[in-house]
């Protein structure tokens, strides 16, 4: 892009947020009038100052139309809103008179705007008078909200992102921001590299990318995260780094703190030892953490997904009360979220244990308040069905109407298997989403489209309270609608139309903004009673801004709690004692290995937008299951070959990565693939149903597995322009490149049957004749669907998972017609000579692959990150991928020397 | 002529055919001095490549251009030829071959080339005139001359030479049936699928073929006016090539009362169970076998021609068998083995969108056999790979796609499979 197309992309470009993680990035978005947008970051957001992430760079390759649901559908057909909405109301009212209001359910998602969130909220808990709706932040920050709300009265992010460029220490626990927050990693990298005195610890049992830039790294038992802090919190006083100013002036229960932290983790060997870590690193954490002053503790879902979450949530709270390095620059705990907007829906409290607004059912006054706020006819008096029980409920028949927003529990939520049994067993399945197919949408009654990103509009929250506008920047497709609309048409419907009167969002901010300062007068943190009279120009231009916003502008405060001030009853910081316990289900003689599971860095949850980009695709095509190589040896699992992974809830298979960084006896798995874009990769359906018994967050970091090999006997690769399906196949996995779905196959069937099925599932897809290959003694099989000479499919199944370089497969994808070579070099599976192999894409912003940086660092001897960069361009945008370089940078000298 | 001489031994060869003239010049070029060499011939004129008669046929060549020794040949080289002079008898204690001419030509060795018979099949009207088989140059003659008329003709038999004399009928301008007794054409070269593409390319050049048809008889009065079938149908016809097959010409042989089964037999040196007689071509059966192509012919001619020189003791195995259909734009080539049997295994490439097929046949990692249809340029390399007989090993997964693929994937280190490689250094 030259000069004059960048200034034009600037002036053309919508300001909005991006729709990935909890650091909320602000992004420029020129659509480009087909289907896409030129995506930029925002060198205005504070969040970003321009920088992006891999992910969100992609983000112009996935807004295309395909898989969108478009229309409302009633039982697979296409019907009207009117008809589906009074539907979705006669439904819930049939249900509340029979059964009561307690028989009806929401299950939303961060991924809503806030706008839509409170709708959502004030329906149901005000309106329909229940208090169940939770929301899919239940599985990654209920945890957080929970040890907040123990330690300071409120859910209550106290710092910024500004805090980790202050710091003299920053400590990762159970956070791989390298992946997940990219750009916070970026931040911390740049301050690290201009003030090379800034120390990274990362506490985490696996070796991730984000080790990259630490000082030290302890990989800690999974679960020993509360022993680990219990023993900071006693080295703090061993070594007299505890403010009793702030102590006895702030806050209460210090002393049974201590008391639990020295008896449980009082000696720095015991630690180690419980912890699995080597006594002098962790003598020199404690060392670290004792002798800095300005220290931020990052924690994301290492930590709270855990049936003890909370509790490490206040293990880690509790030495930043004791020092009273809260709230100051460059110190404090610092949950960041894994949703875009999942502190939206904590502020308007669309979890079943809050009611809104930072408000509370365990305060009678709140109910009453919020009550009397909303005119409400039916306000819900007590918490609701947390998501696992939710599901539970609606298995066993008390929920019996059920509308899901936004989110996919039939992939997300663990023992993902019971979520389908009890959708199946539903009396009335809502979903509104924006795709059309998803694992959930196919066990819905009634369909409403929603719309994407890029089309709706309002707010969402990131994860240090500042809020940002979501812009649309294009037009809503089809008759798809934004999620506030539908819930008040159907408010409507219910006999509420007057409380539900929204003409925008605005409107609809304007009252969550007064409700947030109603009656407030300092008493809850949550208050943006300086926006509840915002106009609407005013809301449209609105720029990023942190909350507190109270009326009176004397009120706005960038930080909490450093003045010492809590929002618990007495205005006390708690301190909660907290014990050490093992994760809920250990691994015993039957299911040997601990499962854990977590993000990759290219792909984003259930993948519904991220799967949509080739080169995102790309960096990770397949789940695999990374193990230790000694633990792989013991189960009979060769690298690169295909496993089962068994727990007591379900299954589910893998492609094996044998790892050496992995801990022996804890296997990872990421948690995105699903029955879209694989056969049987729902890892969640493995996940045991364990909740911390405070949050209901459920423990997805550790089950108990057993992994066996699967038993191919033949492997294989599908590339088709049009997307076969692929029923009855053991093991497929689906990935979109340039043009073509790729699919990598294998089964347990004899390979002469997968061939005839496969071939026949991509003759449907695709017309045209075959060109095919077979040496059935061998079970060899290659064949190329060719229509007017130009490529629509081809099909590999072999004794042996090889395919031939993409990069040239995807050249002959692009060829308008095959020439002979090509043909038959297709079907002898093998490259024209003179083709480079790129091998698996490392930088997904220029789309370098791995052997293609290799060769550059060998051939022109390339030392730095900046010449690999000067080179390839590898690198050079988001940084996503500078670790995996500098890992590159550090293998090649090694391998060269073998 | 060079002077007799009484060490000289006396050579007679009965045939002037492909594999009579060929051991004719290997004797001739291993040991040029030592034998007195007659040839005696029922077809007048020198000798000329069988192989070549369906381009005459077609009009591509003329009968002088097929020739491959002239008369002039045989008295350059001092081997003496009795021309359009057939031999009737042998003598085999007197040492001598009787002809039709009435001389009684005396040898110290006797070599029989006496070729094949084209089948006539014992139906009703088989010896009609306008029934032709498909032999010589003399068939070539009065097809060329049926064809003048245009008309239409039917071939039976949906062979090699069958197809060659349909199709050079064809370009002759009249309108041609094959009828074949099997349910695919080439059957003996050729498996089914191979088949199926050559009837397809047959019938867009517009030889029309009726499968697993039973002729019955050539019906008309004087001259052949059709063929009628055993499934009720009759197809008219101006003109019918009978083109069912060969068998062994081991008349002679069998008259003289050398072991003869279907042809006369030999064993590895190519002797009879006579000493002094030995026979090569067409007429022979080797080992169970009797070849009606080119390659083995050659070989046998080799093999013999260096044991009468006495210059080795080279043997005869029994040959693999290429053979290619000689139609222009239609490329086939079969070689070796192909029948499926217990213990093979086979490797098949079509692409009929470019009307390209190829089948190996593979035994205990040996190459047995080969189909080629369409792209046939492997197909030497493949026989040489069967004659070779060594193991194909890590040739075997680029084996069908010929010689520079089949090189590659035996070089070939695959990198990792995608997924399976590093993903990510993490």
């Amino acid at each position: 892009m030259d000069g004059t197309d960048a200034a034009s992309t600037r002036q053309a470009a919508i300001r909005t947020t991006c729709p990935y993680c909890g650091v909320g990035c602000g992004i420029l978005a020129a659509p480009d009038r087909q289907d896409g947008a030129t995506i930029v970051g925002d060198p205005d957001h504070p969040a970003n100052r321009g920088r992006l992430c891999s992910k969100g760079a992609a983000l112009g390759e996935t807004l295309s139309l395909d898989g969108r649901l478009l229309h409302p559908e009633m039982h697979g057909r296409r019907t009207d809103w009117h008809t589906a909405l009074q539907a979705v109301a006669d439904g819930f009212q049939r249900i509340v008179a029979t059964h009561g209001p307690d028989a009806v359910a929401f299950y939303v998602s961060g991924q809503l705007l806030t706008e839509d969130y409170y709708v959502a909220n004030k329906l149901i808990k005000g309106f329909i008078g229940t208090a169940n709706i939770d929301t899919n932040s239940r599985l990654c920050m209920a945890s957080s909200v929970a040890g907040h709300r123990r330690a300071f009265g409120s859910d209550t992010v106290p710092g910024t992102y500004e805090d980790l460029e202050q710091a003299d220490l920053i400590v990762l626990v159970g956070a791989n921001l390298a992946w997940c927050h990219p750009v916070l990693y970026q931040r911390i990298a740049a301050a690290k590299a201009q003030r090379p005195g800034l120390r990274v610890v990362v506490v985490d049992p696996r070796s991730t990318a984000t080790c990259d830039t630490a000082d030290l790294h302890l990989p800690l038992r999974p679960g020993s995260d509360v022993l680990l802090f219990n023993g900071v919190l006693a080295a703090l006083a061993r070594d007299g780094r505890v403010d009793r100013a702030f102590v006895a002036v702030a806050t209460e229960n210090f002393e049974a703190a201590l008391s639990a932290a020295v008896v449980t983790a009082g000696d720095v060997a015991a630690v180690a030892a419980g912890c699995d870590l080597d006594t002098g690193d962790v003598a020199r954490f404690f060392a670290l953490f004792a002798a800095t002053e300005r220290v931020v503790t990052v924690y994301s879902q290492g930590v709270n997904q855990s049936s003890c979450g909370t509790d490490k949530v206040n293990a880690i709270i509790n030495c930043h009360l004791a020092t009273g390095r809260i709230g100051r620059p460059g110190m404090g705990p610092f949950s960041v979220t894994g949703q875009p907007n999942a502190m939206g829906g904590r502020e308007v409290g669309a979890l079943a244990n809050q009611l809104a607004a930072h408000m509370d059912f365990d305060r009678p006054d709140d109910v009453d308040r919020v009550g009397r706020f909303w005119r409400a006819p039916h306000i819900a008096t007590r918490p609701g069905l947390k998501a696992v029980d939710l599901f539970h409920a609606v298995e066993a028949g008390r929920i019996r109407a059920l509308w899901i927003m936004a989110t996919n529990p039939v992939v997300s939520m663990p023992e993902a298997d019971q979520v389908r049994r009890a959708l199946h067993r539903c009396d009335l399945v809502v979903v509104s989403d924006c795709m059309r197919t998803t694992d959930t949408a196919g066990l819905a009654h009634i369909l409403l489209p929603a719309l994407a990103w890029g089309e709706k509009d309002g707010t969402v929250t990131n994860s240090e309270r500042c809020i940002s506008r979501q812009r649309s920047f294009l037009s809503a497709p089809g008759e798809a609608r934004p999620d506030w609309w539908m819930l008040a048409e159907t408010a409507k419907r219910l006999g509420f139309g007057e409380a539900f009167a929204y003409r925008s969002p605005a409107d609809i901010f304007r009252e969550h903004a007064a409700l947030s300062a109603f009656e407030n007068d300092g008493r809850r943190d949550f208050d943006l009673g300086g926006l509840a009279t915002i106009d609407d120009a005013a809301f449209d231009a609105l720029a990023p801004v942190m909350w507190p916003v109270p009326v009176d502008p004397a009120g706005a405060r960038a930080r909490f709690f450093a003045d010492g001030r809590f929002y618990t009853a007495n205005h006390r910081g708690r301190f909660v004692p907290v014990r050490p316990r093992p994760p809920a289900n250990a691994p015993d003689g039957q299911f040997p290995l601990a499962l854990n599971t977590g993000r990759t860095r290219d792909q984003w949850h259930t993948m519904t937008r991220t799967g949509k980009s080739p080169r995102l695709s790309l960096h990770a095509p397949e789940p695999l299951l990374d193990i230790h190589p000694a633990d792989a040896a013991a189960g009979g699992l060769a690298d690169g070959a295909l496993a089962r992974l068994r727990s007591r809830w379900g299954e589910a298979l893998a492609r094996v990565r044998l790892s050496p960084e992995q801990r022996r006896g804890v296997a990872f798995m990421p948690m995105h693939w699903n029955d879209q874009f694989a056969g049987a990769a729902r890892v969640n359906a493995v996940i045991n149903p364990v909740v911390d018994p405070i949050s209901g967050q459920p423990e997805f970091k550790h089950t108990p597995i057993r992994v066996t090999p699967f038993a191919a006997r033949w492997y294989g690769f599908a590339l088709a322009r049009r997307r076969p399906e692929l029923d009855g196949i053991g093991y497929w996995v689906a990935s979109l490149s340039d043009g073509f779905w790729r699919h990598d196959l294998a089964g347990e069937e004899p390979p002469a049957d997968a061939w005839r099925t496969l071939r026949a599932a991509l003759h449907r897809a695709g017309a045209g004749e075959w060109a095919q290959y077979r040496d059935a003694t061998i079970g060899r099989y290659r064949g190329a669907l060719v229509c007017r000479g130009r490529l629509e499919a081809c099909l590999f199944v072999g004794p042996t998972p090889n395919l031939p370089p993409i990069d040239w497969l995807a050249g002959l994808f692009r060829a308008k017609s095959l020439s002979d070579e090509q043909r038959a070099a297709l079907l002898a599976g093998q490259s024209g000579v003179g083709t480079v192999a790129a091998g698996p894409v490392v930088c997904a912003c220029f789309g370098v692959g791995r052997l293609t940086i290799r060769a550059a660092i060998t051939q022109h001897g390339l030392t730095t990150t900046a010449a690999v960069g000067a080179a390839l361009q590898a690198g050079t945008n988001c940084g996503s991928c500078l670790p995996e370089i500098r890992a590159l940078l550090a293998a090649v000298p090694a391998e060269a020397a073998d | 002529m060079s002077p007799r001489r009484a060490s000289r031994r006396r050579l007679v060869v009965v045939g002037n055919g492909m594999a009579g003239a060929r051991l004719v010049e290997n004797v001739v070029h291993h040991a040029p001095e030592r034998f007195d060499i007659t040839v005696i011939g029922a077809e007048p004129g020198g000798s000329y490549n069988r192989i070549l008669l369906s381009g005459v046929l077609a009009g591509d060549r003329s009968p002088t251009e097929i020739v491959t020794h002239e008369t002039d040949w045989y008295a350059a080289n001092g081997v003496g030829l009795r021309a359009g002079e057939a031999a009737i008898a042998i003598d085999r204690a007197q040492r001598t071959v009787a002809t039709d001419a009435g001389a009684a030509v005396p040898y110290d060795a006797l070599v029989l080339a006496t070729g094949s018979h084209p089948i006539i099949l014992p139906v009703p009207g088989a010896t009609l005139e306008g029934v032709v088989t498909f032999r010589d140059l003399r068939d070539v003659r009065r097809m060329v001359v049926a064809s003048g008329a245009g008309g239409r003709a039917v071939v039976i038999g949906g062979g090699l030479l069958g197809l060659e004399a349909a199709e050079g009928l064809r370009r002759r301008g009249m309108a041609v049936t094959v009828v074949h007794l099997m349910p695919f054409l080439m059957e003996r070269q050729l498996d089914e699928p191979a088949a199926a593409l050559l009837r397809e390319s047959l019938a867009q050049r517009g030889v029309a073929v009726v499968l697993s048809a039973e002729t019955m008889a050539v019906t008309g009065a004087a001259r052949a006016s059709g063929v009628s079938l055993k499934d009720g149908r009759s197809l008219p016809a101006d003109l019918v090539v009978m083109a069912v097959g060969i068998h062994p010409n081991a008349d002679l042989a069998r008259a003289a009362g050398l072991t003869c089964r279907r042809g006369v037999l030999v064993d590895d040196g190519l002797g009879t169970s006579d000493p002094a007689v030995f026979a090569i071509g067409e007429c022979v059966e080797h080992r169970g076998r009797s070849y009606g192509l080119l390659g083995p012919i050659w070989e046998q001619a080799q093999v013999l021609a260096g044991r009468l020189a006495e210059s080795d003791e080279a043997t005869y195995p029994g040959s693999a068998v290429a053979t290619s259909l000689k139609v222009t734009g239609i490329d086939v080539y079969s070689v070796g083995e192909f029948a499926m049997t217990a213990g093979s295994e086979e490797i098949v490439l079509e692409d009929c969108g470019r009307g390209a097929y190829r089948k190996l046949v593979i035994e205990q990692d040996r190459l047995r056999g080969a189909v080629l249809y369409g792209d046939v340029a492997d197909g030497g390399w493949y026989f040489e790979l069967i004659r070779a007989g060594g193991a194909i090993g890590t040739m075997r997964d680029g084996l069908i796609f010929g010689r520079t693929f089949a090189r590659r994937a035996g070089d070939d280190k695959r990198p990792p499979p995608l997924g399976v490689a590093e993903v990510a250094a993490s």
